[in-house]
């Protein structure tokens, strides 16, 4: 019966991951298809990351009434859920930003769609990461760090290749001001979900340390 | 009716032994809630009454050997000593264990029935506290060193960690609880076995000794103190003094179960000396000093970082001034107990008149 509880629980946690992994890849391609016109694309990817963060969010909220009823891992418990919780946040901002650009519909200069497409690249992979070593987290505490360092990195390139956007935006001679204000808010908004990554990165790094035995 | 009078300051040290040791077996497992308190309690009195009563006759026998006690007022006395000492160092916040208290209390008795001592189970007494938070430090480093590389490699799920901990707690601790009856009811009932009146029962086909019937009194009278006050002990254990992982917590009551077994276990003792290897003495040590010492094993195995070691000379103190103090409190109350309520405590040799005949005919022969 323990056994039995345990297992359902160890799923619905590789589903949550599983959950982030995705809303990563599907964000990816929904601001590839907003860059490359493909409307009709880019709005069902909206939905569907729309879908993850509700599954998500369902998923969450389950083991951790599980974790406090059944008082289940007591020592770890708490910080089980605000990793969850921070987790959550990532998805939340990038679903955000899709709805975003589905609501205001920036448009987007030919030249600047490389460095958007290269800024969205790195934030999911800095995603990826973090959904690493969520996972060793659980299982693997030794090699947690193997992954957050990557984390890191990938949050330090998003940050740059960031800086680089706005700075080319801004010395155009072709755009309005409220335009380029328009594009740096985009550039900035996807930048914060490897920020968020950053966060469930740091609290990691310190869990990590009390889980070891 | 006047025997559990006598018996009671037995009981009494009982259920002290029950409120204060069964959190050394428990306390970090109900104060960090891995297990519920009912839980531990109704485990931790089967498995101490199960101890005390199937292999509680190994540390007996060596209290026995250092002192046998035998008058039920002066062993009522004796126990009783023991208790007030523990009582009493408990609330100077002296480090304090039954079973050093019993032993200077059994001194005390000697040199007030003017026996001699026998020095060599003493000497194997007071190594044995020395010997067993050292050993139970070794258990400890032991087996942290073999439960990090088996979670290494093994790479358990946090949450099935933690459903195998809890399992692990609970046996560890059925474990734990049947080694500290098995050692220390020596302590609660051993100066009662040769002057308590119990007759043997026969139970279909089994025969209860009336040295059993004793130690199942004393059981109870540890199991009573489990239920009645060992909680709050437990939670502060579990949260206070030291902060252990559950799996370290696991791996300290292991080590302190196997250490208390291993001094409590005739079996064990038989099979070593049948292979002609050194047997272990059976001599009732402190559980809470063992685990202090299984406690010590995992701050070594971190490094040795914030170790105190002022506690460890504090509880070095307590073998010297704790059987000291019994020692004293017995002498003086037994000679109270005797001239004042003019009970006897020592069944003094009975001297009988050769007759007349039998003089004559061994006087010439010396």
């Amino acid at each position: 019966m323990i056994f039995k509880n345990t297992k359902a629980l160890e799923l619905q946690m590789d589903s949550f991951l599983d959950k982030i992994s995705e809303s990563g890849l599907v964000f990816r391609r929904g601001v590839k298809n907003y860059l490359n016109n493909e409307f009709a694309d880019f709005e069902r990817h909206l939905e569907q990351i729309r879908g993850l963060e509700h599954e998500a969010d369902e998923l969450r909220k389950n083991i951790e009434t599980r974790l406090y009823t059944k008082t289940l891992v007591p020592e770890s418990r708490g910080d089980i859920l605000a990793l969850m919780e921070t987790s959550d946040d990532v998805i939340d901002r990038a679903t955000d930003t899709l709805s975003e650009l589905s609501i205001e519909r920036p448009r987007i200069p030919e030249e600047f769609i490389p460095g958007y497409l290269e800024l969205a690249k790195s934030v999911v992979k800095s995603m990826e990461e973090m959904v690493k070593a969520l996972r060793a987290f659980m299982r693997d505490p030794l090699n947690v760090r193997n992954y957050l360092h990557k984390v890191y990195h990938f949050e330090k390139e998003s940050d740059r290749l960031a800086e680089d956007l706005k700075r080319n935006i801004f010395s155009s001679t072709e755009l309005e001001l409220s335009q380029k204000i328009h594009l740096r808010y985009f550039a900035l908004h996807i930048d914060t979900i490897a920020d968020r990554a950053e966060d469930v990165a740091d609290r990691l790094a310190i869990y990590t340390i009390k889980r070891s035995i | 009716m006047l025997i559990l009078l006598f018996l009671s300051s037995g009981l009494f040290l009982g259920w002290s032994l029950g409120a204060n040791d069964a959190s050394n077996i428990f306390g970090t497992a109900v104060g960090t809630k891995m297990v519920k308190f009912y839980t531990a309690a109704i485990v931790a009195s089967i498995f101490v009454v199960l101890g005390a009563v199937v292999s509680g006759a190994g540390t007996t026998h060596t209290l026995g050997k250092l002192g046998a006690v035998n008058m039920i007022a002066g062993a009522f006395m004796v126990a009783l000593a023991a208790a007030v000492t523990v009582f009493w160092m408990t609330k100077l916040s002296l480090p304090v264990s039954t079973s050093q208290a019993i032993v200077g209390a059994i001194v005390g008795w000697n040199l007030f029935a003017g026996k001699e001592t026998d020095i060599h189970a003493l000497t194997k007494i007071a190594s044995t506290w020395v010997m067993s938070p050292i050993l139970a430090a070794a258990f400890s480093l032991l087996f942290f060193i073999i439960f990090k590389k088996i979670l290494e490699k093994w790479k358990i799920h946090i949450f099935r960690l933690d459903a195998y901990t809890r399992i692990g707690l609970i046996v560890v601790g059925a474990f734990g609880a049947y080694s500290l009856g098995a050692n220390n009811i020596g302590n609660v009932m051993g100066v009662f076995v040769s002057v308590a009146p119990f007759a043997n029962i026969d139970l279909f086909g089994f025969t209860f000794s009336g040295v059993e019937q004793l130690f199942l009194l004393g059981g109870l009278a540890i199991a009573v103190g489990i239920f009645t006050y060992s909680k709050r002990v437990m939670l502060t254990v579990g949260e206070g003094v030291v902060k252990l992982t559950p799996q370290s917590a696991l791996i300290v009551v292991l080590s302190q179960s196997i250490v208390l077994f291993l001094f409590a276990s005739k079996g064990l003792e038989t099979w070593l000396l049948s292979h002609n290897l050194p047997a272990i003495p059976l001599v009732p040590v402190s559980s809470s000093q063992v685990v202090i010492g299984s406690v010590l094993g995992i701050g070594l195995a971190h490094g040795g970082r914030g170790i105190r070691f002022r506690v460890l000379g504090k509880i070095a103190s307590g073998w010297i001034t704790t059987p000291i103090i019994a020692a004293v409190i017995s002498f003086i109350s037994l000679f109270f107990l005797q001239n004042v309520f003019a009970q006897q405590v020592v069944k003094t040799a009975q001297h009988t008149e050769i007759e007349q005949p039998i003089q004559t005919e061994i006087i010439p022969h010396g």
